[in-house]
């Protein structure tokens, strides 16, 4: 069983890195992810965001403001993720207390 | 942890160390702007100072500091803070979570800014509340 485990954990590291060495080099102006327009000859939007991200909300850190402003939906998505989470936890986890008759308090 | 007994060396570091943690997580929150960090980081180093109390203190002592119902209202009203920002801008006349249109002076650069601060300091609420309710739930589950 161990040796059927291993054999999967190098089976997938293997395949992670045969994709990895497929990613274009960091920087490179021709690869199609950093390229200024897509294949379809619209205008990309991580330009956009590099342009006008200081232009709409006045924020230095460009990565604050596509997370909270231009991604604001999914943040929000987030959050509730994280809140339905604990509310999960607290509704399997929290036990009702017992007192030394054996009754369940609320 | 029934037979847990507290150390004053562990007490002291920890109560030393707290504040400092707190004071640099409100510091990754707010300044999210200008470096990075946000709501989410700072609100898990805010969890972390919360959490080291309670381990080193025991869960009695540390009720002082945060006590156990406080969690998850702590967490509703975070998720409540960024819904809310989300309506005040289309109350405002804009469309969900736009926050050019907050009901409130300044150009709308600056409104944008503004409405990013709220939605941070929402998900930081947020992520301080869920984190220690979900810390004492365990707790709690592995004491019977």
């Amino acid at each position: 069983m161990k040796v059927a485990n291993f054999a999967a954990l190098a089976l997938f590291a293997g395949l992670l890195i045969y994709a990895a060495s497929g990613l274009p080099n960091r920087g490179d102006p021709t690869a199609v992810l950093h390229r200024d327009t897509s294949p379809a000859g619209t205008p990309s939007a991580p330009s956009y965001y590099i342009r006008n991200a200081y232009k709409d909300a006045a924020t230095p850190n460009m990565v604050t403001v596509i997370l909270a402003d231009y991604r604001g939906f999914d943040t929000m998505g987030e959050e509730t993720v994280i809140f339905a989470a604990g509310l999960a936890c607290l509704l399997i986890l929290r036990r009702k207390r017992k007192n030394p008759q054996g009754e369940i308090e609320p | 942890m029934r037979d847990y007994e507290s150390d004053d060396i562990v007490i002291l570091v920890s109560r030393t160390l707290s504040p400092f943690i707190m004071l640099f997580a409100l510091y990754v929150i707010f300044h999210g702007h200008y470096s990075p960090g946000g709501g989410f980081q700072g609100g898990t180093m805010l969890a972390a100072a919360v959490i080291l109390i309670r381990l080193a203190a025991g869960m009695d002592i540390a009720q002082l500091q945060f006590p156990r119902a406080l969690g998850m209202p702590l967490g509703a009203v975070g998720v409540l803070i960024y819904f809310g920002t989300g309506v005040a801008a289309m109350l405002g006349g804009g469309s969900f979570l736009d926050y050019a249109y907050l009901p409130l002076p300044g150009a709308a650069a600056a409104l944008r800014s503004l409405g990013i601060l709220f939605v941070e300091v929402g998900v930081g609420l947020a992520v301080v509340g869920i984190l220690v309710s979900i810390y004492d739930d365990l707790l709690e589950s592995g004491e019977r």
